[in-house]
């Protein structure tokens, strides 16, 4: 490919410019650019195939060549820990999403309110999102101990029968999760959020305030269709955290108790590197590989669909 | 794209006034924001506590007390003594690793992505917006999908290298390998970065040097180097919390001497046997947070615009 480029190249200089320079020079940056090249074409796009294409196969042990049709992906979905991990995942995905969202955007509303301290407060918000998952999911294990944490604390108030153990409690043990998800992530969506309504003309207020218009409908009937875009970005780059969760369950939970946290993305790695399951590995990957699309295809529609990119 | 956004998030309100300074309104207003912040830096708080009491006295009370007696014995432990299986040299065998991982692999990455978005901004050839595409696209495919061939590729590799020198080596379990794939995947969010940072630079000043005759390499190093400095630190900032806080790269990549140290961390904290020393692992906890910690509260707003860059990594 790059080679009829070279020459389709060359051949127009010939026409064109009579400055010989000028196909080295584009040599040149042809040559910087191979890693960029080689990352597309070898790992993500390479890659990717490699993966889908052996997931129709019985791989165990060591990657073969003998495809067994959909065989991986009746056997994935008739699997139960796969389907706790689905389900998981979407409990945890559509409340992070929505607690975001209110989250981000109520502290951002708050935040632009010309307030004093606005960096220190902001500065305290954002921190969890500077800490790895791993520290996330260790700080609220401990906080959520039943014999030290918050139980504890209520319990010594007086509440004797209080009973908050989310962590080891199979029904619930998902949102022991989410509560330290929503920590360290939703600073970065105020962050956004924000940045949305600082983009909003002041005369949009004026405008509302000498309407006589009360805030509240201020925000609701003009300000948050204006910020549909952020809104939209902040969506992406949620959906495609939630699906990607892996870290935080393996340090809070380590999938406990039983299965009953266990998420897909742990599941892939569990198939591939642990009991030795490749293709069923694969297949689960397709799947995650699958969910991100369906996210994605619409936003890029939406986003570089009608318009070029400049 | 976000990263022109997200920046005006810092140049100042533009919400409705405020009018009188006690007013019930306010009262709520400072009122929620104290109690939300108190939820957010509870956490770091119990960090702190948990590490600097001693085990007695956290069997006696409960995660929020603050210390009776203040003991930094837990920290020393923490480094230098906690177990992760039979081993039990402590944490700062993990911190030395990730150290090592960390260096060559913010090096290896800013350099390749810069000269990437160099030549995608001012030198474009037939398929290089193809190519930048597919890679910004490729961002966002789960690493799941991609993680076995890449195993694959680098154990070729080493055996490839091998060969060619004639001694032992291997990319698959080494700290190399590590790099190499922290490369690969800071590459989309870097190079897109970098793109649309030499994008901005006057056409005039790249014209210019052109004129007098400074080729590629001349032109980058003499022109767009020094004129982007910042942008340099946004993507150090970016490169070495993302690589610090990496798990999942680390515990496939690498073999347990060379765990980086978030994947030390779970290994002791998570660990079934022995008693549970929580203060020596709230303080194995908070040293791992330490690095990234230090460098969201010194660099501010520089640590924005780059998360703000790599929320399209999500």
């Amino acid at each position: 490919m790059t080679l009829a480029d070279n020459a389709a190249q060359s051949r127009a200089n010939e026409h064109q410019t009579k400055r010989p320079s000028r196909l080295f020079k584009n040599m040149t940056a042809k040559v910087a650019s191979i890693p960029m090249v080689l990352t597309a074409l070898v790992v993500f796009v390479g890659c990717t195939a490699w993966t889908i294409t052996y997931s129709f196969t019985n791989s165990r042990l060591l990657p073969r060549l003998e495809f067994v049709g959909w065989d991986q992906y009746d056997r994935l979905w008739s699997t139960r820990r796969w389907l706790i991990s689905i389900e998981n995942l979407a409990i945890f995905g559509i409340c992070s999403l929505i607690l975001s969202f209110v989250i981000g955007f109520t502290l951002a509303a708050l935040l632009d309110r010309k307030i004093r301290g606005e960096a220190v407060f902001r500065t305290i918000f954002l921190y969890p999102f500077a800490l790895s998952f791993i520290v996330t999911g260790l700080v609220w294990q401990w906080i959520l101990n039943p014999d030290f944490g918050i139980q504890q604390v209520v319990r010594d108030w007086g509440w004797e029968s209080f009973v908050f153990d989310p962590l080891n409690n199979a029904d619930i043990v998902i949102f022991g999760i989410l509560i330290a998800g929503i920590w360290q992530g939703s600073g970065f969506i105020m962050v956004i959020m924000l940045a949305g309504l600082r983009g909003i003309d002041e005369d949009i207020w004026k405008a509302a305030r000498v309407d006589g218009i009360p805030t509240w409908k201020t925000y609701v009937l003009v300000i948050i269709p204006m910020m549909r875009p952020v809104f939209v970005t902040a969506l992406v780059i949620i959906t495609s955290g939630i699906i990607k969760v892996y870290d935080l369950v393996v340090a809070q939970t380590s999938g406990g108790p039983g299965i009953a946290s266990e998420v897909p993305a742990k599941y892939v790695i569990e198939k591939m590197f642990q009991s030795q399951n490749l293709a069923q590995g694969f297949a689960a990957s397709t799947m995650m590989l699958l969910s991100v699309l369906v996210v994605l295809i619409p936003w890029a529609y939406l986003e570089f669909g009608g318009k070029k990119r400049g | 794209m976000a990263d022109t956004t997200v920046s005006l998030a810092m140049e100042g309100p533009r919400g409705p006034k405020p009018r009188r300074r006690l007013s019930p309104r306010n009262i709520m207003l400072y009122g929620t924001l104290i109690v939300v912040a108190l939820y957010y830096a509870l956490p770091l708080y119990v960090m702190i506590v948990t590490s600097l009491k001693g085990m007695p006295e956290i069997r006696l009370g409960n995660v929020f007390a603050p210390p009776v007696e203040i003991t930094f014995e837990p920290w020393v432990k923490a480094w230098s003594e906690a177990c992760t299986g039979i081993n039990c040299e402590g944490l700062s065998r993990g911190f030395w690793n990730s150290i090592q991982i960390l260096v060559p692999s913010v090096f290896l990455s800013i350099a390749i992505a810069s000269v990437n978005g160099y030549a995608l901004a001012n030198w474009r050839f037939k398929g290089s917006e193809v190519f930048f595409t597919i890679l910004i696209f490729g961002a966002f495919i789960p690493y799941q999908v991609m993680i076995y061939p890449i195993v694959i590729i680098l154990r070729e590799m080493g055996d490839g290298i091998s060969a060619v020198t004639g001694t032992e080596f291997r990319l698959m379990g080494s700290i190399w390998g590590l790099v190499l794939v922290h490369t690969v995947f800071g590459m989309p969010i870097l190079t897109l970065l970098f793109r649309n940072y030499f994008t901005s630079v006057p056409e005039e000043l790249f014209k210019a040097a052109r004129v007098d005759g400074a080729g590629f390499w001349g032109i980058y190093f003499r022109i767009m180097l020094p004129m982007s400095l910042p942008i340099f630190v946004v993507a150090m900032i970016l490169q070495v919390t993302g690589i610090w806080n990496d798990f999942l790269f680390g515990v496939i990549y690498t073999k347990p001497e060379t765990y980086p140290m978030t994947v030390q961390l779970n290994n002791i904290v998570n660990s079934v046997q022995g008693v549970k020393e929580y203060n020596v692992n709230m303080a194995a906890t908070l040293l791992t947070g330490l690095v990234p910690l230090v460098i969201y509260f010194v660099s501010g707003k520089l640590f924005v615009r780059g998360i703000a860059a790599g929320a399209v990594k999500g």
